[in-house]
Formats: structure tokens, C-alpha cells, sequence
């Protein structure tokens, strides 16, 4: 079943994701190196942006295997994730087949040939080894989880008209919530529980380093330290990690070599991104800077 | 460490059966009696998962176990003080297997107290700028048994971390300077690391020593209580609003698998049709829509329920975040419409500052008057309430012996759609005193207790769950 090469060991998995530029927490990479070697779903949870569909797409480019996604929405249904008939061609096929019996016409029109492969479908038939992604899980409804359920504990899907079918190799398979709802317990069961977080400021500087090569050492320490000190407000969405990377190359273009005040209010657009909660971020955050060197900075307080 | 059968916890453990399989079963047991829901198939991965790691580092131990058992935020929470109390036996067997070790390494230390405290002093303070956590806890245990033999224990832990590290002259940056002027400050995290490495092996000693367990019973109550601090808790009534909101939303598709009552629509299957060359293959349907709900939330802010109202706001915050169709009264004496200022504030200290102040509610004894409630909520939108309307109340139904009016509130029962009452009270309490409760509870269609937000999430399960017919 598994022909997939398994990791040996959990710095392996670590190291293999470092290399593709992800660099994984303990409890991330001991989640994956299990799922690879149990074969089991992995589950993962945490605030938009820190990294949990990226962890999909790692695993897929340190192990070679090929990602397939499911984007998950309210309403998605199974024609949409599984398999669907194609009935033109089914249809195609009755009318030419001019005057065969009920039974061959039967035989035939459900073959896997009028079958149209979606990505869950495509994942589990696939004859190499896959990474399924499905994301978003939590903004589909009860009932597709519940239709989830065989393919995640047996990695098989039933077709009434052609059978079973099973995967060929053991498909490493992430999904990925925002926690915008309580997900069923039997979904759970079956998954391997992984609770990203935003990360510290020590782990935050190597990736933002690491996407910046060029930014100092300083500045990076004192950007990811603002970042956090904005995480800290009680905004309506808070800077994820992808955008504290695309501010460390807005300040590069810039050319900033220091966080001012000034240069905080230019950017700050970057990093906040509702109305209000700019509003309480330069009243906060802006604040704290020091004004910048020359000029004392305007108070900009109309609103 | 080696396999199960030489295993070092199993001799140690009073009544315990032996075995690293049998301690991770009552682990289990102990988790599930604090409400985390362990069921077979994960004890069964938890197995599998821990074949797969080496099992003797704890991290990877922990965490193995954590991904297998612990399948939510709130789940894992648990699990960590749990782990950390269930395991602290075995780390506890595992100090005894060291004790050789401390004693040579106290009788080291015995020979010139003084000089060695000073000694001590100095690795401390290295292991903590270093940040290693392995040297910590080491010396934190070498730091308690030089301490204890000067006689100055206290026997009560939290004095004593306290103590200790006061005659180690440990301070963080800003009280530095008072003590000592040549010794440079100590990052505050770091020292509140080694004040826990302390406060373990403190605790680890008390057990030794009077050899019974802390109680395990009180995690329960203690360590989980929800309390109604709002900012704390704003998160949680935000997420569980918002998966009301779902619920309300997607109410109209849960018979979508059975297809109940579909009505054909004619126009779009014969459309439908002109792809299949005029032969009707798929049967359209008339679409569903959605159910708006439309919402009205009354709300006492009286003192009677002061403790639960800043519960009750934040509620109302998060409603009107998912809810557009919503209006917000507030009543003590008399009602007054709130919608205004939810909509306009984002910011929820500055929201209860507002409805406090301004709410107009009319705050003349502070009593609640519900007969009054009534009369002016019906005289002011009983045109707009339909059977599309869902009437949320929150309060205590104690009226101060005044008239209930339980007519008047029928009546608003019989023009909404759906009635709800959230009472801040334990069910106990209701119809006691001048707790009216029942007087209305009979209009309802359906009445909850509610103070924490895993009443609320009950809540919005009930109310997702009642059929969509009005």
C-alpha cells in the first residue's frame, strides 16, 4: 500500500521541511513525520495565517509527492469534491449506440470512462503518492464532513454503479480549519490534532529572515517586535505571518533603516487592513515609536 | 528509560498496576473525567503514535500523546495540566533514581554553606541567562535542599520560591538597582522560569515528604471555570455567536440529503432540458431560500444582574458583529433601544461605557420592572415583529414584586417567531424570591440558563437544531 518513502526520524521531517523554507515548530514537525508514518489525517487548527495551508504545500515540496486541493466553501457537495457523472457523454453514448441491449448499454455508460474525477476522487485514484489538501474545513457543512468520514479513516471511496475504490498509496492528507466552527468529534477521531499559533518572536525572525534575506538582523528583530506588539490589540484581524514577510520587503524598498514613527504610518497598511483597526493601531502602536530623528512628526489626528 | 517491563515508574505507584500501558489507560480515564472525550480509537492511535517516536524524550512523548488524545484548544489545555500533574509521579520516581546523584552533590555543598550558597548564586544566575531548563531545574533542586538544610523553610511553597530566591538575590532589571548595584539584571521571563522550575520541585518535595498526591478533583472547578471577565472571555462568545450565526444561516439546507418538500420548478427543468436535447434528465427545484432571521435581543442591565450583565453585553456585542438585522434593547426600569451605539462601537470597553451612560435606561431605583419591559417593547415594535422575528431576552425574570404582565409578554411570544429566554441563574435558583420565571417560561420556546459560554453553545445547538417551521 505504501510505497512512499517514510521518514526515519522526526529531525528528518524537520530538516526536510527546512529545506523547502518551512520551518517547523517541534509539535508540527512530530505531527507530520506521525502522519506520514501512521498514514493518518492531520488536522490542523489556529488564527488565519500562520502557516497551516503553507504546511500542506511544504510537505508536498519536501516530499516530491504531488498536492491536490480542495477548496472548501459553504455548499460544496459531493459532484463538486468526489466524482460526478458525466451525462453528455453518457448521453452521447446511448444515441450512438443504436440498438444495443438495456444490459450492455447499462455495462458500459457507467465505466470509469463517463466518471469525472474530482479532486478527493483524483487523490485516492492517483498512482502516485499525493498530498491532499483540504482547506477550509470548517466553512463546509456538517453533512460534507460526515461524507469525509470514509475516506479519512479508510482512504476509499464507494461508487454504487463501479464499487469500491481504494488508494493505491497511502495519500498524506491535511486539513485545515480557522475554527470558525466546532467540528464533529468523528471527524476528529480520525485526525492527527496539530494547534498552530502565531509564532515567537525568536521563530518569526527566522522565517521573516528568511523570505528577506537582505533585511539586518536588527531591523528584522525590531519589525517582528512591532508585529507582535500589534497582535497584541484586540484588532478584527490581526497581521498574519505572510504579511509581516510582505512588510519586511515593503521597508526594504523603502529603504528604511530603522521603524519610526513615520515610516510605521506610511506602511502600516501592510500589516492592518480594516478601518477601525488602524485607527487603534496608530493610536497604540504609533505612539510607542519614537518620532523620527529630524523633524518632530505632525500629529495627524482627523479622522 | 527502558521497555514496559523494566519499568521505572511501575514499583513506585501506590495501587497503580504496572506498566507504561496501564498508567496511559488511567491517564485516559482521568482525562475523560475532566470532560475530554477519549474514546477508544485514540487511545489505540496514541499507541500507535508513541511506537513510532522515542518515547523516553518527554517533548516528543508529550507532544505524540497530545496529537492523538487532545483534539481541540480547550482539550489540550487540559491535557497539559493534567500531564503535568498525572506524570509528576513518574517524575517523581525519576527524582528518587537521581537522589544518589543530589546526595553526593549535597554533601559537596555541606562542607562551607556560605561559600557554596555563593557558588550556587553564580551557576543560577548563568543557568538563567543561558535559558537552559535542563541546568534550572537541577539547580532549582540543589538551590531547595541548600536552602532547606539553613533551616528556613517555610513548608508553604509559594513563600518559599519567594524566599529562595531572595537569599539567591536574584531581581529582575527594575528592582536590581536597589540590591545590588554590580550584578547585571536578569530578564523577567527568564527568572519567572526558574520561579516554576522552584515552585515544581518545591511541590515535588511537599508530596515526597507527606507522601499523598495533590488533589485531583478541583481542576474541574478551578482551573476551568469560566469566568465572566469580558475581555477574557470575548473570544469564545464571538466564535460561539458567530456558529449561531451559521446555524441560523444554514437552517434552510439541512434537509438538503433528504430533498423534503421539493417543489418542481418547471421553468428552470425545461431549461434544463434544451442541454439534454429537450429531454428532462434533471428535475430543477424551486431554490430554498434561506431564512433572514431577523433579531431582537432584550437585555437587563440591573444591578440584581451585575455580575452576568458584562457577560450579557459581550453577547451582544458578538451578535451584532454577525448579525445585520438585529436590534439591541436594554432595560431596567424602562427599555431603551441600543442598536445605535453596538453599531457605531467596535470597542467593547467603550460600548459598556456608552450603554451605561447613555443607555437612557431610565435608572431611577435600579429596579427591574419586566410588566413595564413589556408594555414598551410591544407599544414600540409590535408592527415589525412577524413570524420571521426571533425575540432573544437575557435577565433574571426578578421583578422586584411588581406586576409581571405575563400577558403582555404572550402576546410578544405569540407575534414573534421564536422566543428565547437566557437566564444567568442556575436553573435552581429560578422561581425562588421574586423570581418570576416560570410566570414566562411557559411562552417561551425554550429557556436556558446561561452564564458561561458553554451555556451558550448549548444554546445555539438547541436553537439550530428546532425545525425551521414557524
Amino acid at each position: 500500500m505504501s510505497e512512499a518513502p517514510t521518514p526515519g526520524s522526526v529531525a528528518e521531517v524537520r530538516d526536510a521541511l527546512a529545506a523547502v523554507d518551512y520551518l517547523a515548530d517541534e509539535p508540527a514537525a512530530l505531527v507530520s513525520f506521525l502522519a506520514q508514518r501512521l498514514g493518518k489525517p492531520i488536522l490542523v487548527e489556529g488564527p488565519a495565517g500562520v502557516g497551516k495551508t503553507e504546511l500542506a504545500k511544504a510537505l508536498h515540496r519536501a516530499t516530491g509527492r504531488e498536492l491536490i486541493r480542495l477548496q472548501c466553501y459553504e455548499g460544496l457537495d459531493e459532484a463538486k469534491a468526489l466524482y460526478e457523472w458525466n451525462y453528455r457523454k453518457q448521453l452521447l453514448r446511448i444515441q450512438a449506440g443504436g440498438e444495443e441491449g438495456w444490459g450492455e448499454v447499462h455495462d458500459d455508460i457507467f465505466d470509469a470512462e463517463f466518471l469525472l474525477e474530482r479532486p478527493l476522487m483524483r487523490a485516492i485514484a492517483s498512482p502516485e503518492p499525493v498530498v491532499l489538501l483540504i482547506d477550509e474545513i470548517d466553512k463546509t457543512d456538517q453533512e460534507f464532513e460526515a461524507m469525509l468520514l470514509e475516506l479519512l479513516s479508510d482512504f476509499q471511496i464507494t461508487i454504487p454503479e463501479l464499487g469500491e475504490v481504494a488508494a493505491t498509496t497511502m495519500p498524506v492528507v491535511v486539513l485545515t480549519s480557522n475554527n470558525s466552527r466546532e467540528l464533529t468529534e468523528a471527524l476528529k477521531r480520525r485526525c492527527l490534532y496539530l494547534w498552530l499559533d502565531y509564532p515567537d518572536v525568536e521563530r518569526e525572525m527566522e522565517i521573516v529572515r528568511l523570505h528577506a534575506p537582505e533585511l539586518s538582523e536588527t531591523l528584522a528583530r525590531r519589525l517582528v517586535e512591532v508585529v507582535h506588539m500589534v497582535r497584541g490589540l484586540d484588532l478584527k484581524k490581526p497581521p498574519s505571518i505572510a504579511e509581516s514577510i510582505d512588510w519586511a520587503r515593503t521597508l526594504l524598498l523603502m529603504g528604511a533603516e530603522d521603524i519610526d514613527r513615520e515610516t510605521f504610518e506610511q506602511s502600516m497598511s501592510i500589516l492592518v487592513k480594516h478601518r477601525t483597526d488602524i485607527d487603534l493601531v496608530s493610536e497604540r502602536v504609533g505612539m510607542k515609536l519614537g518620532e523620527p530623528a529630524g523633524a518632530a512628526g505632525a500629529e495627524k489626528t482627523e479622522s | 528509560m527502558g521497555a514496559a517491563s523494566s519499568s521505572p515508574y511501575g514499583p513506585q505507584l501506590e495501587g497503580g498496576p504496572p506498566g507504561l500501558a496501564a498508567k496511559l489507560l488511567s491517564f485516559c480515564e482521568e482525562l475523560r473525567g475532566e470532560g475530554v472525550a477519549v474514546g477508544t480509537s485514540e487511545i489505540l492511535d496514541a499507541f500507535a503514535a508513541l511506537e513510532q517516536v522515542p518515547w523516553g524524550e518527554r517533548e516528543d512523548f508529550r507532544e505524540a500523546l497530545a496529537a492523538t488524545i487532545a483534539k481541540s484548544q480547550e482539550d489540550r489545555r487540559v491535557f497539559e495540566l493534567l500531564f503535568d500533574r498525572f506524570f509528576f509521579r513518574s517524575a517523581e520516581a525519576e527524582a528518587l533514581e537521581r537522589g544518589e546523584a543530589r546526595e553526593r552533590q549535597g554533601e559537596r555543598f555541606e562542607g562551607g554553606e556560605r561559600l557554596d550558597i555563593d557558588e550556587l548564586r553564580e551557576q543560577v544566575r548563568q543557568a538563567i541567562v543561558e535559558g537552559n531548563d535542563g541546568e534550572m531545574r537541577d539547580l532549582a533542586r540543589l538551590a531547595i535542599a541548600a536552602f532547606g538544610q539553613r533551616g528556613e523553610g517555610s513548608g508553604v511553597v509559594g513563600v518559599d520560591v519567594q524566599r529562595i530566591r531572595r537569599s539567591l538575590e536574584l531581581a529582575t532589571g527594575s528592582q536590581a538597582g536597589a540590591t545590588e548595584g554590580e550584578l547585571p539584571p536578569i530578564d523577567r521571563e527568564q527568572l519567572h522560569r526558574f520561579e516554576r522550575h522552584l515552585r515544581r520541585e518545591l511541590e515535588r518535595d511537599l508530596i515526597e515528604r507527606t507522601g499523598t498526591l495533590p488533589p485531583s478533583r478541583p481542576l474541574a472547578e478551578l482551573d476551568r471555570a469560566l469566568p465572566t471577565s469580558p475581555t477574557q472571555d470575548l473570544a469564545a462568545v464571538h466564535r460561539a455567536v458567530s456558529q449561531m450565526k451559521r446555524r441560523l444561516a444554514t437552517l434552510g439546507h439541512e434537509q438538503r440529503g433528504r430533498r423534503k418538500g421539493r417543489i418542481v420548478d418547471v421553468r428552470r427543468t425545461m431549461r434544463a432540458s434544451l442541454e439534454t436535447g429537450g429531454v428532462p434528465l434533471r428535475l430543477r427545484d424551486k431554490p430554498k431560500r434561506p431564512r433572514r432571521p431577523e433579531i431582537y435581543v432584550l437585555c437587563d442591565v440591573s444591578t440584581s444582574v451585575t455580575s452576568a450583565s458584562v457577560f450579557f453585553l459581550s453577547v451582544l456585542h458578538a451578535l451584532h458583529d454577525s448579525f445585520r438585522k438585529l436590534r439591541s434593547f436594554v432595560f431596567i426600569e424602562r427599555i431603551s433601544e441600543v442598536t445605535e451605539i453596538f453599531e457605531h462601537e467596535r470597542d467593547f470597553r467603550e460600548i459598556s461605557r456608552r450603554v451605561s451612560g447613555e443607555g437612557g435606561v431610565a435608572d431611577v431605583s435600579g429596579y427591574t420592572d419586566y410588566g413595564r419591559v413589556w408594555l414598551e417593547f410591544l407599544g414600540e415594535i409590535s408592527e415589525d415583529l412577524g413570524p420571521r422575528s426571533t425575540v432573544i431576552v437575557l435577565g433574571d425574570a426578578r421583578t422586584n414584586g411588581r406586576e409581571p404582565h405575563a400577558e403582555v409578554f404572550a402576546q410578544v411570544a405569540e407575534r414573534a417567531g421564536r422566543l428565547f429566554w437566557l437566564n444567568p441563574e442556575p436553573r435552581l435558583y429560578w422561581n425562588y424570591g421574586d423570581s418570576v420565571m416560570a410566570a414566562y417560561e411557559r411562552h417561551c420556546d425554550g429557556a436556558f440558563e446561561c452564564w458561561t459560554t458553554k451555556h451558550l453553545e448549548d444554546f445555539v445547538n438547541v436553537v439550530a437544531a428546532q425545525p425551521t417551521g414557524t
